[in-house]
């Protein structure tokens, strides 16, 4: 059988770029980013976390994709473009870094049409793939495994540092003085990275919790909400118009998950996926090791968290797992799948029953993960207060806040009916 | 003690309450605030101020109220809480509340789980809705109320959103159905989306309270919602106080304010300025020299008239009877302009043409000889029966001729008409792609039109304030629905309307550069551009699309009637020396129709069809799917493998004696594709298979109690019907199981279902109330591991006594089953390429999804095309003939996959076209068309798209396909 290529050359990353080009990395995920950013600089790629959050990133974003592209498309591709198009860089010297999950989803695609759209305009613009799938074999970075270990590292870091900020800032007596802890973790997680001993978690965190939890903190009892929902807009700015500092605003204290669970589930989904369908290929035995080790130190990094005690501590995997196990089969695994449902339960456990629910208009697993069991959750749960908000380039922020505050004046109701 | 205010600010409407010291109500207003929100609310409080000035605790409320009470600093309550608040205090036994509002829809659950839900972004529109269908009705929305209560019947009409809606109204006017039926069938549609997109699979039963302006006003919407909930007289409760409810919950809400002096407030409110989130572009003219030498420009292309009153000899009459407006022309062999008429056709196109055609005759005076007449547009199949006209003509075709009349060389044109985008590629002097707006950024046009109607002004004055406007709002480019939203925030921040008028133009001009056209720069477009369509005859637009483009365009004087003119060229070109048959002055004054309509029982479709009788008794029946509707016989189906396919399918269930158990088989999505394995399956093991009830528009209304996700597909949508349809048959359990790999086919490099295809039945499970593990079976399985699937089938139903062998032996079965369904579709489709090749007919690849062979999701496009004189494939028939593809997109889906082989192997092959059919809302296949597209016009082939949703209106596909057609050459 032939084959017919109907692809477009497009350029491709190659290794020898590393010391040539410019790496751009969309601003998919604040907390995180603005450390492991720092580390590839390290490691001597030249990275650089794409900060422009203006109307025009938006406008760019829609000329460029198809209408029906998910949001968080969008939203990469605009900031993309606009920074391309701003002269800064150098662009036969500049490519663009995307993550890729290799799921069911459409997510899977972003590079694809990432691709398309930069071709168009710049198409000496190379778009690379980072994915641990094997995927985009001729245009992904390679990394070496010391600095996927990093990365691994970095990220229980950046939950840590997101998780102790959040439930700081919003009481802090002294304005300004979390984003102050903050920075200064920042700097000795840093510091970590660049002399060695990074791997010594227990230093690190033990470090991260106690500059927060001297932060002086006032005792009102505040609103707690969750945020869950798809990758992008659960985490990123741009993609949620700031909900993060919208639920400060208004009294409350947002509660986001961590980054470090949705790795565990992209992991445990190849190991599901063996037993549930009695798959062979792959090395699911590698991906149950890993996740043995990554598991194992979530589980230490918590009990640092309760013998400390000013914060309450992040979910345990197994609790998620668990709590999905109620709410929807774990085979549920495109896009964020049963993470989603698992994380509003394992929320409403830990008396955080209020929750927005964060997706891209028309987000394909959403119908199912997100919406589809709310219903279920009320049922398990009396004080379920799930607003599900759609995020889109036409939505006006307005009608997006209304309907948290509707949730909010739920949440404050319920509150007065317990009390 | 003070008193207490609620202020609630709508978003179209502001709202006032007061109570005194002791409680008592003592002041409500409700007053439109035509977007002047500030101005309004002000007002309200200064006849408060003078009634009883003194001191009130005040909160403000609505959707308009939060940008205003974060800048006055003025306390807020979120609407439904405030209503929340008004509900307990005034009907404490009320179980629930249904409210609608200007743009919002809000569902209160009271007992039971109390529980408030608003509908969602994109239900957008409900008082703006009904709003937007009186005017294009032509009523005011009293009138519309008053004729909903005369309607004998309910015409379906997609309720998910406005434009949606306006795309099943509209035809429903042309054919000439009763105002008064679409007027109850507008409200009905109202019901239903607020049943579907908020209760989302609970019932709302009990004493049901109904709040909001339009609830309240409009009796023949409160007659939808009770007769649709079944609630008795005194379960539906319609307070009079109704308009002001969440006022009044926002003054009890304000109990804890701190008190402040009324004219304290009123200048707290007077001081909020204009907010900082509008985004501004830039002026559409520098001064009015740059305007004036803009105008000068265009007047250059201008044609010529004649005088109707002293011309004596030949002419030709085109018609373009369009979705919102009829045009008519008349030219003199030599293309001057007799007479030409334009106007909104009010609903009643054939009386507007009957007319005018009167007209012409008389001013005529016996002078004239209409040699030739041509139709186009939505009506062309009525106006050409009712006034005999020798031609009716594609929409495309006429604007095409008409273009080429002002340049020759055009190779682009954009037709910017009252609901329809239609732009066109021009290729070697013929049609060489189209392109037509999906339903979700229709109306366009006509919204501005609407919008300017709305303001209390006339069009034309309302787009020459935007030609010199400062400041253009930046509006979005999605759809009206977005749109609307968007003008109504920028005028709560102040954005005057010469400022929204050039936004809307910008908007409109970009969606149809953008999304319709999807340019990504304006060199492609093309180097002589010609413009029409009636909106462009508003300069504002006209200048935004030389803006955004950078090119100067040509745009006729005549813009609004290049539909007509081209038709009436096309009927000058085509007669020849044949006698025309168009109604003569006598047989005019003669002519009367009568209108009716019934449903057909042809097949068991059961469309609603439109009967109109003309006076000669010839008859011309609208509405119809199929020709059966129309008293003909139907095309042959021999050369229709959605037809084969349908008997193939229902062909693989049948009786088994004395069965173990009955397993009800959904058929929908997956299982439109694996009911052979799995009828095999069930039948191998002494279950007796089940099928649910066809789908249709009832079977859809049946579970959409139980639909999560209103903007899912209309595909996964039905499934909830079946579901219903299967338990109300009694089976003993449904199977669906859940899959997220589909087969291998080895085409792909992954072979995934799509997540709504993949874990449909959780959802189903988690949101009907009838399902349980016991009655709902649905297995993990990967079809392509045999032995898991095998034990995972053998544990969900060893409790009916079935033995792992049995239920291994049954599976392999069933596969060779399903095998031999795929190469039976492929031999028949072998056998349809053969036999239209010999009766050199085209043949024409539906190419979709297996679960577009659905007659109600496919909408019987099929059937469309048969009698068109084409034969019909499917992808699934000859992907196999195609090539394996590399395309630019990860090809990780197994439906997919099929696709891009079948777009493959027509690309490569003469005599075949393509036809993607789309499911509206579809993530995968946003990615898939552009490379499908992408396959096709690599080879030099016309792409074409349909997307389909619960919208039926075959009318607008028709056009479609007749284009695609025109452009091979063959209509």
């Amino acid at each position: 059988m032939e084959t017919f290529d109907y692809t477009t050359p497009y350029p491709r990353w190659e290794e020898g770029m590393k010391s040539t080009h410019k790496i751009l990395v969309p601003d998919m995920l604040p907390w995180h980013f603005s450390i492991i950013s720092e580390i590839m600089k390290m490691e001597g790629y030249d990275v650089e976390v794409l900060k422009n959050d203006s109307r025009q990133v938006i406008d760019e974003g829609l000329k460029h994709v198809h209408n029906d592209t998910c949001f968080p498309c969008l939203c990469v591709v605009g900031q993309y473009i606009d920074a391309l198009k701003s002269g800064k860089y150098d662009l036969n010297k500049t490519a663009l870094l995307i993550t890729q999950s290799g799921g069911g989803c459409r997510a899977s695609n972003y590079v694809s049409l990432i691709r398309k759209a930069i071709y168009a305009e710049f198409p000496q613009v190379p778009v690379v793939s980072l994915n641990f799938s094997g995927l985009e074999k001729s245009s992904s970075l390679k990394l070496p495994f010391s600095l996927v270990l990093k990365l691994a590292f970095a990220i229980f870091y950046g939950d840590s540092l997101m998780w102790c900020y959040n439930q700081t800032k919003p009481y802090e007596k002294v304005a300004g003085q979390a984003d102050a802890a903050r920075d200064d973790c920042v700097k000795f997680i840093l510091e970590a990275f660049g002399r060695g001993g990074y791997r010594n978690y227990k230093k690190i965190n033990g470090r991260i919790i106690s500059a927060f939890a001297a932060v002086q903190r006032s005792s009102a009892e505040k609103i707690r909400v969750g945020i869950v929902g798809e990758i992008y807009v659960k985490y990123a700015r741009l993609g949620n118009n700031h909900l993060e500092e919208f639920l400060v605003k208004e009294g409350c204290e947002p509660v986001v998950p961590a980054l470090m669970d949705f790795v565990l589930y992209c992991i445990i989904n190849v190991v599901n996926d063996k037993k549930l369908y009695g798959i062979k290929s792959g090395h699911p035995h590698i991906f149950a090791f890993v996740y043995r080790l990554l598991h194992g130190i979530q589980k230490k990094i918590i009990k640092q968290f309760v013998r400390e005690g000013t914060f309450t501590p992040i979910h345990d995997f197994s609790h998620l797992r668990a709590c999905a196990d109620k709410v929807i089969n774990q085979g549920v695994k495109m896009g964020e799948g049963w993470l989603i449902p698992a994380e509003m339960a394992a929320l409403a456990e830990t008396g955080v029953p209020n929750i927005v629910c964060a997706q891209p208009f028309g987000c394909l697993p959403n119908h199912i993960a997100g919406k589809g069991v709310i219903r279920t959750l009320k049922k398990l749960y009396a004080d379920e207060n799930i607003v599900a908000v759609d995020y889109d380039p036409s939505a006006t922020k307005v009608n997006q806040e209304n309907r948290i505050k509707l949730m909010l004046a739920s949440a404050a109701e319920n509150k007065k009916g317990r009390g | 003690m003070a008193m207490l205010l609620g202020v609630d600010v709508g978003s179209t409407t502001v709202k006032v309450a007061v109570y005194d010291e002791s409680l008592n109500l003592i002041h409500k207003s409700y007053v439109r605030h035509f977007s002047r929100v500030n101005r309004t609310v002000v007002e309200s409080l200064k006849r408060v101020a003078e009634k009883f000035g003194g001191e009130y605790r005040v909160s403000i409320t609505g959707s308009a109220g939060l940008g205003l009470s974060q800048r006055s600093g003025l306390n807020f309550v979120q609407e439904v809480q405030a209503a929340f608040i008004a509900i307990r205090k005034f009907y404490p036994d009320a179980d629930c509340a249904v409210e609608l509002g200007g743009e919002d829809a809000k569902i209160i659950f009271l007992t039971g789980g109390a529980e408030q839900r608003m509908n969602g972004s994109c239900a957008g529109g409900t008082g703006a809705f009904i709003d937007q269908m009186a005017t294009l009705l032509n009523l005011t929305v009293t009138e519309m109320d008053e004729y909903a209560l005369k309607a004998e019947k309910i015409y379906p009409i997609a309720s998910r959103c406005g434009v949606f809606a306006k795309s099943d109204v509209q035809p429903l006017l042309n054919q000439g159905a009763d105002k008064a039926d679409i007027a109850a069938s507008i409200f009905q549609a109202v019901v239903d989306q607020t049943l579907s997109g908020l209760a989302q699979g609970r019932r709302i039963k009990g004493k049901v309270l109904f709040l909001g302006g339009p609830l309240h006003f409009l009796k023949g919407l409160r007659k939808a919602f009770t007769q649709t909930l079944e609630l008795s007289p005194e379960n539906a409760v319609f307070p009079d106080d109704a308009p002001c409810f969440m006022a009044m919950g926002a003054a009890l809400n304000s109990v804890s304010e701190k008190p402040r002096d009324i004219n304290e407030i009123i200048e707290k409110i007077q001081s909020v300025d204009s907010g900082d989130e509008i985004v501004y572009s830039q002026p559409l003219f520098k001064d009015k020299e740059e305007y004036a030498e803009f105008v000068r420009r265009h007047r250059a292309t201008d044609l010529r008239f004649a005088d109707i009153a002293g011309y004596c000899g030949d002419c030709y009459l085109g018609v373009d009877s369009g979705s919102t407006t009829t045009k008519l022309m008349l030219i003199t062999p030599d293309c001057r302009i007799l007479y030409s008429h334009y106007q909104s056709n009010n609903g009643q196109p054939l009386d507007v043409i009957i007319d005018k055609l009167k007209e012409i005759y008389a001013l005529g005076g016996g002078r004239l000889k209409i040699r030739a007449a041509a139709v186009t547009g939505y009506g062309e199949d009525l106006i050409k029966s009712a006034i005999k006209a020798d031609f009716g003509v594609v929409e495309t075709v006429a604007h095409f001729r008409a273009a080429t009349h002002f340049n020759p060389n055009v190779d682009f044109i954009i037709d910017i008409g009252g609901q329809d985008i239609k732009c066109f590629k021009i290729k070697n002097g013929a049609i060489d792609s189209i392109m037509l707006n999906e339903a979700c950024s229709s109306g366009c046009g006509s919204f501005i039109q609407t919008f300017a109607r709305a303001m209390g002004m006339e069009i034309d004055k309302f787009s020459q304030e935007g030609l010199f406007a400062k400041h253009p709002v930046e509006l979005g480019s999605r759809c009206t629905v977005f749109m609307n939203s968007a003008v109504k925030q920028a005028q709560k921040e102040g954005a005057g309307i010469d400022d929204i008028s050039a936004g809307l133009s910008s908007s409109i001009v970009k969606n149809a550069i953008y999304k319709v056209i999807r340019a990504k720069s304006a060199d492609e477009l093309g180097e002589n551009i010609v413009v029409q369509g009636g909106t462009f005859l508003n300069d504002a637009v006209l200048r935004s699309f030389e803006l955004e483009t950078g090119k100067q365009v040509i745009r006729p004087g005549i813009a609004g009637l290049m539909g007509a003119f081209g038709a009436a060229l096309y009927a000058k070109e085509k007669i020849g020396d044949k006698p025309s048959t168009v109604l003569d002055a006598q047989r005019l004054e003669n002519f009367s129709y009568v209108s009716r309509s019934s449903t057909c029982r042809g097949c068991t479709s059961n469309c609603h069809i439109n009967v109109i009788t003309f006076a000669d008794g010839t008859k011309y029946v609208s509405g119809n799917k199929c020709e059966r509707g129309a008293g003909l016989k139907p095309a042959a189906s021999d050369l229709d493998i959605y037809a084969y396919k349908q008997k193939r399918l229902s062909s693989c269930v049948r009786p088994v004696q004395s069965y173990k158990a009955k397993v009800g088989l959904p058929l929908q999505l997956g299982m439109y594709d694996q009911l052979p394995l799995w009828a095999e399956f069930f039948t191998q093991l002494g279950f007796q298979p089940v099928l649910s009830e066809k789908s249709s528009r009832k079977l859809y209304f049946r579970g959409q109690h139980t639909v999560a996700s209103d903007t899912a597909c209309y595909p996964a949508k039905l499934m909830h019907g079946h579901i219903e349809s299967l338990l109300d048959k009694g089976v003993d359990f449904i199977f669906l199981p859940c899959e997220s790999y589909n087969i291998d086919e080895h085409c792909s490099v992954n072979h995934y279902n799509c997540p709504v295809v993949a874990y449909y039945p959780e959802l189903l499970k988690a949101n009907n109330e009838r399902l349980s593990a016991d009655n709902f079976i649905m297995p993990y399985i990967d079809l392509n591991m045999e032995s898991n699937a095998v034990g995972k089938l053998y544990a969900s139903l060893k409790k009916y006594g079935v033995k792992k062998s049995e239920v291994s032996r049954a599976f392999k079965k069933g596969m060779a089953a399903l095998e031999a369904y795929h190469a039976d579709v492929r031999a028949k489709g072998e056998e349809i390429l053969k036999t239209a090749a010999l009766e050199n007919k085209q043949a024409i690849v539906l190419a979709g999804r297996p679960y577009h062979l659905d007659e109600e999701i496919n909408h019987g496009i099929n059937k469309l095309l048969t009698s068109l004189n084409l034969a019909v494939l499917s992808e699934d028939s000859v992907y196999e003939k195609g090539d394996m593809v590399k395309v630019n997109v990860l090809n990780q889906w197994t439906y997919q996959a099929r696709l891009y082989r079948a777009a493959d192997f027509v690309a490569k092959h003469g005599g075949v076209q393509l036809v993607q059919l789309v499911s509206f809302g579809c993530g995968i296949d946003a990615i898939t068309a552009d490379e499908v597209r992408a396959i096709m016009e690599k080879h030099g082939k016309l792409y074409t798209q349909i997307k389909i949703d619960e919208i039926n209106n075959l009318g607008v596909v028709k056009i479609r396909l007749r284009s695609m057609l025109a452009a091979i050459g063959e209509d």
